[in-house]
Order: structure tokens, then C-alpha cells, then sequence
């Protein structure tokens, strides 16, 4: 009696048949990906948003007026000095974290946890740096519902309607205070999370585990608040 | 727990110090080019900002580009899964036409 198994009943091996992830990545991770997706769409409707405000506008205080200090060194006549600076420093504090998931990768627990600290700076000098910036705005009479003075004001408009000024001036600035806020927010989460999975590393948690996937799921948010700011700088500091 | 174990093992080899450092540069040289825009080009040399804009947008969706791909390492992923993230983000297209169309209108509601 030979037992013959028909096709139907043939377990199936395909990456969408069952019994495995068909992405091939840990749920946790997948999680972070859809987490960051809907995260993007926040961000990007915010930044529509300050697009529609802007292209419906008839004139706009211009970014290389605004943000033209160094604060601590120059008052004026340095534009875009200090914000790219901080692009800088949020880059280099994304590839120091990238570097933590590839020692990861190869279980050095020391490397990984450097790399780590190194990150963790670099979040908390964008921080601070973004502390300075907004105190310097905030002298200058811009916050959520107050803008300079009209003798002030003209000096950061390059041409317009001068009575359409104090608008577009209070646009810009909740605008601006709301979006660099709320990446700000995001960055400050990260750099808690960041510490949170360095005392682990230093615990030796993911060493047990004997794996350091934790290191690229924070890695994936941390990439992407780096990511949001390479669009907020475009549009607030360089359109 | 044990699943955690063999993913994070062997697929994702392909970022190397090398890698990270090209990208790295990349990013840079990109930013660079921005600011050689935004404080020569327009301000001296007579770039009409109507150019720099959609350059400045370029560069940006690159530097975006770099970030997703390499560090992010969505470029090694299952096809499966980089399809899921890119769709969805095209929607986002279709507010920015929308808002753009609106904001036109806005202005002209204006005079």
C-alpha cells in the first residue's frame, strides 16, 4: 500500500504560504517601519500644510534674514551658518549610530556601546544647538502668537507689501515653533529611547539575547528623525 | 526569541564601515552643494531662485534616497516590504497637489 499525497495536500514552501515572517524581519522591526510611515505622513502634512500657507502668501520673512546669528560668537552676518552646523551634527550622529548596528552585527558589546554614547551626544549637541536657536528667535520677538516689532520686521523681509508683513511674519513663526518643535520632540524621544537601549547594551541584555536587533530598531527611528530634518531644513532654511 | 535570533544573523551583512563612510561623505557633498547654492550661487552668482528651488528638492529627495536605502537598509529588505513603505508615501503626492492647487486659489481669493 503506497500512500500517495495529492498536490493539494503538498505543504506549500512559499514565502507567503504561512509559518513565517514573508518580509523576512522580526515583527518588532516591521512594527517600527509602519510606525515611521505613518509618522512620515505627520510630518509631511505639516510641512504641506506651511507649503500651502507660503505659496498662498505675498511675501515671507526671508531665511537667510532670520537666521543669519551664530549665537555665542556673531549677531548677524553669518546666515545658515549655525543650522548647518546642526544638519551636520544630525548626520554625523546618524552614521555613529549606523556604525552601533553594524558592530551589533558582530556581538562586540564595547563597540556597540561607544558607538552608542557617541549617538547620544550627538542628540543632545542638535538639542542644545536647537535650544540656542530658538532663544535667539524668541529675543527677537518671535514665538507662537508674537512677532518683532514693525521697525525690526522690515529688516527680515526682502520686498513686499509692508502691511502684509505682520501676517506672514506670525504665519512663519507658528509655523516654524510648531514643526521645528515637534522634530524636536521626536529627537529628544530618541535620544531617551538611545539611552535606554545603552544601559542595556552595558547590562548586557542584548549579549543573552544574542542579538542586537533592539540597536536597529531605535537605529530605524533615530535614521528617521535625520530624515525629517533633511526636509526641514530645505523648506524653513534654504527655499 | 528564537526567530530574533537567526534574522539578525547573516542577511544583513551588507553594510560595511566602507558603505557607511561613502554614504556618509555623500550626504555631505550634497549638503555642501546646498549651502554653494544658497550662499554663492543665488545671492552672487545670479541663480534665479525659481532654479535653485526644484534643485534644492532634488538634493533633498537624494539625501532622503541615501538615508532610507543605506542607513535604514530598506534597499536590502524583501521586495515585499519596500513596496509596503513606498506606496503609501505616494499618497502624499496627491496632498501636495491638492494644497498647492488650493494654495493658488487662496491667493487669488487675495486681489
Amino acid at each position: 500500500m503506497s500512500a500517495t499525497v495529492s498536490q493539494i495536500d503538498e505543504v506549500k514552501t512559499t514565502p507567503w504560504a504561512g509559518g513565517r515572517s514573508p518580509f523576512a524581519v522580526e515583527y518588532g522591526k516591521m512594527m517600527m517601519w509602519f510606525f515611521l510611515l505613518s509618522d512620515a505622513f505627520t510630518f509631511s502634512s505639516l510641512l504641506i500644510a506651511y507649503g500651502a500657507l507660503r505659496f498662498s502668501s505675498t511675501s515671507w520673512p526671508s531665511a537667510e534674514l532670520v537666521f543669519q546669528s551664530v549665537p555665542g560668537l556673531l549677531d548677524n552676518g553669518a546666515p545658515l551658518v549655525f543650522v548647518g552646523i546642526m544638519t551636520f551634527i544630525l548626520i554625523l550622529s546618524s552614521v555613529t549610530m549606523v556604525l552601533a548596528v553594524e558592530a551589533g552585527h558582530r556581538n562586540a558589546r564595547k563597540e556597540v556601546a561607544g558607538w552608542m554614547v557617541a549617538t547620544i551626544i550627538g542628540g543632545f549637541m542638535f538639542l542644545g544647538c536647537q535650544a540656542l536657536e530658538w532663544t535667539h528667535l524668541h529675543h527677537e520677538g518671535f514665538w507662537w502668537g508674537s512677532i518683532p516689532h514693525m521697525e525690526e520686521l522690515k529688516h527680515l523681509f526682502k520686498g513686499g507689501d509692508e502691511a502684509t508683513f505682520g501676517v506672514y511674519a506670525q504665519q512663519f513663526a507658528n509655523l516654524f515653533f510648531t514643526i521645528t518643535g515637534f522634530h524636536g520632540f521626536h529627537v529628544f524621544s530618541g535620544v531617551i529611547i538611545n539611552i535606554i537601549i545603552l544601559i542595556n547594551v552595558l547590562a548586557g541584555t542584548y549579549q543573552k539575547r544574542g542579538s542586537y536587533l533592539m540597536v536597529e530598531k531605535v537605529g530605524l527611528y533615530w535614521h528617521f528623525v535625520d530624515l525629517v530634518w533633511v526636509f526641514v531644513f530645505t523648506f524653513f532654511y534654504l527655499v | 526569541m528564537s526567530s530574533e535570533h537567526t534574522e539578525a544573523h547573516g542577511e544583513h551583512a551588507s553594510m560595511t564601515k566602507g558603505k557607511i563612510v561613502k554614504v556618509f561623505v555623500i550626504l555631505l557633498l550634497i549638503t555642501v552643494v546646498e549651502f554653494i547654492i544658497a550662499l554663492w550661487a543665488v545671492p552672487h552668482a545670479g541663480l534665479p531662485v525659481n532654479y535653485a528651488n526644484p534643485i534644492y528638492i532634488f538634493l533633498t529627495l537624494l539625501k532622503a534616497y541615501y538615508i532610507v536605502a543605506f542607513f535604514m537598509h530598506l534597499k536590502f529588505e524583501k521586495l515585499g516590504l519596500i513596496y509596503s513603505l513606498v506606496v503609501p508615501v505616494l499618497f502624499i503626492i496627491g496632498l501636495i497637489l491638492a494644497l498647492t492647487n488650493e494654495s493658488h486659489h487662496w491667493l487669488d481669493l487675495r486681489f
